[in-house]
């Protein structure tokens, strides 16, 4: 019953496993003769006297010596084979959990070169640096509107805590999926469509770390999450035309107005613009009735000033160029009603289309009669010339 | 002959060994038979040592485990189905009443627990609207799932329910199809909306400015038939100053003015009587001297 007590056996391997490092170690045979006298002395004294203890020593060394050493240098090669098992190489990136027993050792093995007696310990090395990223094309699923929403999700996530990540939970990953996928439903469920849709998505996806951080600690997997996005958040193929017409809708809104205010745009300033030529030609009107009025005014003074000093003559004056200068502008016909024929017929119409060819002829021959009779007007001879070219040039523009 | 009894009693201590000891990582939970007895209900982690062939060690997988449940149709209490898709964390707690109930077979453990779920499930649905389900109370529904599956569970089964959650809560296709189609009129409706309102207030604007152009047009107006008044009244009385002072004269130059100017063009015709003042010299008469 002495092999079956925990201390015993403890010792017991001790010597194997010290034989073991020194046997991997670089002298051989001196080293394992030892071992092999230490074993026949243990098994001498757990036996009693199946051997003496003397005769060990050397005494039958011939014969027991080759049987021994078979079976030391299998076990020295079986030892060295289990102690090079037992090297391992840690990653920078990567924390050891040991396992002696079965129980989990305090100490996480840092990153180098580490060495753990196979068998008793396991080894499990976990990158706990790298920041893995899992997408959820996680299908289409209900808002809190009972609309239908398609979510693709990404979740980059770390292994924080090595040990509960090594024995905590049977798939720390499939759990992570299966929590995923139902933190995303659980938040798109919260949400009505239209969130998620516009303004919502950065907060869904806060929501759905917080969420999926507080299952991955529930099932202690070790895992934290670092961030979640939503990547695509989509109604469903079957209504996608509806939603994108919502789109143009939105557009053709802001394209109606825009266009109407193009419109006002033209039409404002055009006003403007033609009230302003309203109120300029009004004062220009106002300018020119003014200004005319004292032009005419003061011509009008003057001349009664002048005409004052001789009102007959100039009277006559005035009467005969006005009257020439109707004469000249237009035709005439004189008749001399008391010794014509009564029944006078004139074809007033031809004559009026005749006027515009005779004009001139007519124009030339009134213009010299007038000349010639203009001396034999009453008046001051002397400034009649002058009076009338005076008369002329600031006159009428008829002629 | 002592080399034989050396190497059978090394290959018996290595086979003795090998029975007697074993280990219990912290990820398992184990019993520790004798003869199908339970001795020894939950060893714990570590090295342990046993009486070879007289004790056996059943070892169970002690962490947490997933049982995802296959998609399930349920109703709710508005009479609608809904496909839901669950999964449950568990993890033996009673590794003697796990063992006894289930024989150390966690699949079994699992479908036991799955019927378990979708019974307490559609308990929990029925007696919930689509939208308490489907929102903002599905932590509720699944708090008072776990607690109440747990209050069984323990004592039947050896099991204890750490989180039952919802993956999937879908409708079915035919349902689905009406909410598309309903999905469809709420978008055509909010398009329309903003079409109309585009119009509105397009017609709004365009309005505004038509009546602003109008009123800058009659404001013109205004002013400027009130400037040509200011004209006219100015022009008016500068004309009735000069003028008054001998209407008569202002009369007789205005109107011969008016002669020539209404008398300009060859198109108009005078038909005149030679016995006129103007022609008095044109027929000889009187001839100064």
């Amino acid at each position: 019953m002495a092999w079956n007590e925990p201390g015993n056996n403890g010792g017991d391997k001790d010597p194997w496993g010290g034989g073991g490092r020194r046997g991997g170690g670089d002298q051989g045979p001196p080293d394992i003769d030892k071992v092999i006298k230490n074993l026949s002395k243990k098994f001498n004294s757990l036996f009693g006297g199946s051997g003496g203890g003397s005769s060990s020593g050397g005494g039958v060394s011939r014969g027991r010596g080759l049987s021994a050493g078979l079976i030391a240098a299998m076990a020295a090669v079986v030892a060295v084979i289990w102690a090079f098992t037992g090297f391992y190489i840690v990653d920078a990136a990567e924390r050891g959990v040991v396992l002696r027993f079965g129980n989990v050792l305090d100490n996480i093995v840092q990153p180098g070169l580490h060495w753990n007696p196979p068998i008793i310990d396991d080894v499990h090395l976990v990158n706990i640096l790298a920041l893995n990223t899992q997408t959820y094309d996680a299908g289409s699923m209900l808002t809190t509107d009972e609309n239908i929403i398609d979510i693709t999700v990404t979740v980059q996530y770390r292994i924080d805590d090595p040990v509960n990540y090594v024995i905590s939970v049977a798939s720390p990953l499939g759990s992570l999926d299966n929590a995923a996928e139902s933190a995303i439903r659980h938040v798109v469920g919260g949400n009505s469509m239209d969130q998620i849709l516009t303004t919502g998505r950065d907060r869904v996806a806060v929501d759905v770390e917080e969420r999926l951080q507080s299952y991955m600690d529930l099932y202690s997997t070790g895992i934290v999450i670092s961030q979640v996005n939503v990547v695509d958040a989509q109604p469903p193929d079957a209504v996608r035309a509806a939603f994108d017409d919502v789109i143009r809708a939105r557009e053709d809104e802001e394209r109606v107005q825009n266009e109407a205010l193009q419109y006002s745009n033209r039409i404002i300033p055009e006003a403007r613009g033609e009230a302003q030529q309203q109120i300029e030609r009004a004062n220009a009107y106002k300018e020119e009735s003014i200004a005319r009025a004292i032009g005419d005014a003061s011509r009008f003074e003057q001349q009664l000033t002048e005409y004052l000093l001789a009102p007959e003559v100039t009277r006559q004056r005035l009467y005969i160029d006005s009257l020439q200068d109707v004469m000249t502008a237009s035709s005439k016909i004189l008749i001399d009603v008391e010794g014509g024929n009564n029944m006078l017929y004139l074809p007033l119409d031809q004559m009026m289309q005749r006027g515009g060819s005779t004009a001139s002829s007519t124009a030339q021959e009134l213009r010299d009669l007038a000349n010639r009779i203009a001396p034999y007007l009453p008046g001051p001879g002397g400034t009649n010339a002058v009076d009338r070219s005076r008369l002329t040039t600031s006159g009428r523009g008829a002629r | 002959m002592k080399n034989f009894i050396l190497v059978g009693l090394v290959f018996l201590v290595l086979v003795v060994g090998g029975n007697s000891l074993f280990v219990i990582k912290q990820t398992e939970r184990a019993v520790m038979l004798q003869f199908g007895e339970i001795v020894q209900p939950d060893i714990q982690p570590g090295l342990h040592v046993k009486i070879p062939w007289v004790n056996t060690v059943r070892k169970f997988d002690g962490r947490i485990l997933t049982e995802d449940s296959p998609q399930q149709r349920f109703l709710t209490a508005e009479q609608k189905f809904l496909e839901v898709d669950s999964y449950a964390k568990w993890r033996i707690k009673d590794v003697r009443q796990f063992y006894v109930s289930t024989g150390g077979d966690t699949a079994i453990a699992g479908s036991r627990l799955s019927e378990r779920i979708n019974d307490g499930l559609r308990d929990q649905i029925a007696s919930r609207t689509l939208v308490e389900v489907v929102a903002g109370e599905r932590d509720q529904l699944m708090l008072a799932l776990t607690a109440e599956l747990n209050e069984t569970t323990v004592a039947d089964l050896g099991v204890e329910i750490i989180d039952v959650r919802v993956k999937r809560i879908d409708l079915p296709d035919d349902v689905r199809q009406s909410v598309y189609d309903r999905m469809i009129t709420e978008r055509n409706r909010e398009a329309q909306d903003h079409r109309s309102r585009g119009d509105e207030l397009a017609i709004g604007i365009s309005a505004d400015a038509e009546r602003r152009a109008v009123i800058y047009r009659a404001e013109a107006y205004r002013d400027a038939e009130q400037i040509r008044g200011e004209g006219d009244a100015q022009a008016t009385r500068i004309y009735a100053e000069a003028y008054s002072k001998d209407p008569e004269f202002y009369a007789f130059t205005r109107s011969l003015n008016a002669y020539r100017a209404t008398f300009s063009s060859k198109g108009d015709i005078l038909l005149l009587d030679p016995d006129s003042e103007f022609f008095k010299y044109l027929k000889g008469g009187d001839l100064p001297q």
